[in-house]
């Protein structure tokens, strides 16, 4: 029979143990591809923009599935989807954050599949990478975007280090807010990364955006109780309400008593290649209460230091406005 | 025109009668001997629409592909081929799928419906079929298979829907010639919200 599916010829493998799914993803290494929910994975495949030899399809493990309450919070398996993350008890009663940013996920079919891990590891959405074009990202030694024709208006106005795509994840800027951890698992053992170094930038490296490396797992991902019940803001902005990658994005945890902020942290995603702290915002806010006057004194420090392309300037407007917002509440 | 020579009929005769011509034993032999042991089986069964079939996958054939070409399945349409158009939806465990974003090889346990699958025995077209009809929702029709699968997933899990939620619920569902509320309209009707 003719093959009219535009599938490239490709190995798979279906381990039931995640020892298993280690050993291979070891023995295959960058000629390897951990396929989650594959909502990025396809586009790369069908593109022929990526050429691994083997797929290692990680959803027959059942441990890497289900959300448990441990002793210090609450522990997601990688495999989790994004459905299951939206209407999950204890992530809606005590980390609503998280099932906001995962509800506003591209569309209602994808976020039943697409997992939690997935979600963050993701590659970047620049139309010029995803394109196959030699840029820094891809191995070669410019970028298309970053040019007076170049079409920018997506992409960062922070961070910029020769690549200037932005983190398309809309769950990474609550994990970050939330101060989650990342466990990591590889044949030689497990390492635990806070989900802020998790995420790098194409100054660390250009190639990749977290610092999972061939042969490792993202196996689950651990919410402490530092920030339950917190107060929370999450907002997306995009272009349109299904599908779109945030334009920019925020997530805010607040602990507040006696009419005062004690503490806050406050993460914008798409504005960099990884999900934005605004640690100067963070600062004013500390110690003044949630009102207009506070809103109006951050004018625009969440966009200082920025640095626009030709057509992105509006980001630094949006994040500071965000910024306020997610104050207000 | 002839009862026994539909439009359908001839499309597919003309596929079988290609795929006859090209295909050959010695393509799958050669394939075959070239994969390493570990590798997925490619004779598989899966449930479609309450009946197994055993069908011959590739390992990286995608569910609209399978269901289509090797299943004479063709209700379930492929738009975009990139998950973002949602005319390929399918039910698989009752749960909303991009079958053109699905391998067939992950749904060897679990249960497929599409769109041939939701009529009676009897011919009786489904209840959501039937207000999308009663409603005129479809204009031409290509992603009217995925909003009727669409519908029915959320009819399962939220019988009476306000309109905002049906909103949200077929978000993921594309319609190029901007039917929605037609289709909403279909929603509010099968759930018997609609006199």
């Amino acid at each position: 029979m003719p093959s009219h599916d535009v599938m490239p010829d490709i190995e798979l493998y279906q381990p039931v143990q995640v020892e298993d799914a280690l050993a291979l993803a070891t023995r295959l290494a960058d000629r390897g591809w951990l396929l989650g929910g594959g909502q990025d994975t396809y586009g790369w495949l069908k593109d022929r923009t990526k050429v691994p030899e083997a797929m290692i399809d990680l959803n027959g493990i059942e441990s890497l599935r289900g959300i448990r309450e441990t002793a210090d919070g609450v522990e997601i398996g990688a495999l989790t989807t994004l459905t299951e993350l939206v209407n999950n008890p204890l992530i809606k009663e005590r980390y609503s954050l998280l099932a906001s940013a995962a509800e506003r996920v591209a569309s209602p079919q994808i976020r039943n599949v697409g997992t939690v891990a997935g979600n963050v590891a993701q590659d970047v959405r620049c139309w010029y990478y995803r394109r196959g074009l030699s840029c820094y990202r891809a191995g070669g030694n410019l970028c298309y975007a970053d040019t007076p024709e170049g079409m920018n208006r997506e992409h960062a106005i922070f961070g910029a280090s020769r690549c200037v795509a932005v983190t398309p994840s809309d769950t990474a800027p609550a994990l970050v807010a939330l101060e989650a951890s990342m466990v990591i698992r590889s044949e030689s053992g497990e390492r635990v990364v806070a989900a802020e170094d998790f995420f790098i930038g194409p100054n660390v490296d250009i190639q990749n955006t977290t610092v999972l490396r061939p042969g490792e797992i993202l196996t689950s991902v651990r919410l402490p109780t530092t920030w339950a019940n917190a107060t929370f803001y999450f907002e997306k902005v995009a272009d349109r309400n299904a599908w779109d990658f945030a334009l920019v994005s925020i997530a805010a945890v607040m602990r507040e008593s006696g009419g005062v902020i004690q503490d806050a942290r406050f993460v914008a995603g798409a504005v960099q290649c990884t999900p934005r702290r605004l640690l100067d915002v963070e600062s004013a806010v500390r110690g003044q209460p949630r009102t207009e006057a506070t809103a109006q004194s951050l004018g625009t420090l969440a966009s200082q230091g920025a640095q626009p392309l030709n057509h992105n300037g509006f980001k630094l407007h949006l994040v500071d406005s965000l910024a306020k917002r997610a104050l207000l509440g | 025109m002839n009862p026994r020579l539909t439009r359908r009929r001839f499309i597919k005769g003309v596929i079988y009668s290609s795929a006859a011509a090209v295909s050959g034993a010695g393509f799958y032999l050669t394939n075959a001997q070239s994969r390493p042991a570990a590798a997925v089986e490619r004779l598989i069964s899966i449930n479609v629409n309450g009946r197994t079939r055993r069908v011959d996958v590739l390992p990286q054939e995608t569910l609209a592909h399978t269901l289509r070409y090797k299943l004479e399945l063709t209700g379930t349409k492929l738009g975009c081929n990139r998950g973002e158009c949602g005319a390929c939806t399918v039910l698989i465990d009752d749960v909303t799928n991009y079958a053109c974003s699905t391998l067939t090889h992950s749904v060897k346990q679990r249960a497929v419906t599409t769109v041939e699958g939701l009529q009676s025995p009897d011919g009786q077209l489904h209840p959501v079929q039937q207000a999308f009809l009663d409603e005129l929702s479809p204009q031409c029709g290509f992603c009217t298979p995925g909003q009727v699968i669409a519908t029915v997933a959320l009819l399962k899990s939220n019988p009476k829907p306000t309109r905002e939620q049906a909103r949200q619920a077929l978000s993921g569902n594309l319609c190029r010639c901007g039917a929605y509320d037609h289709y909403l309209n279909g929603v509010m009707r099968a759930s018997g919200q609609l006199s």
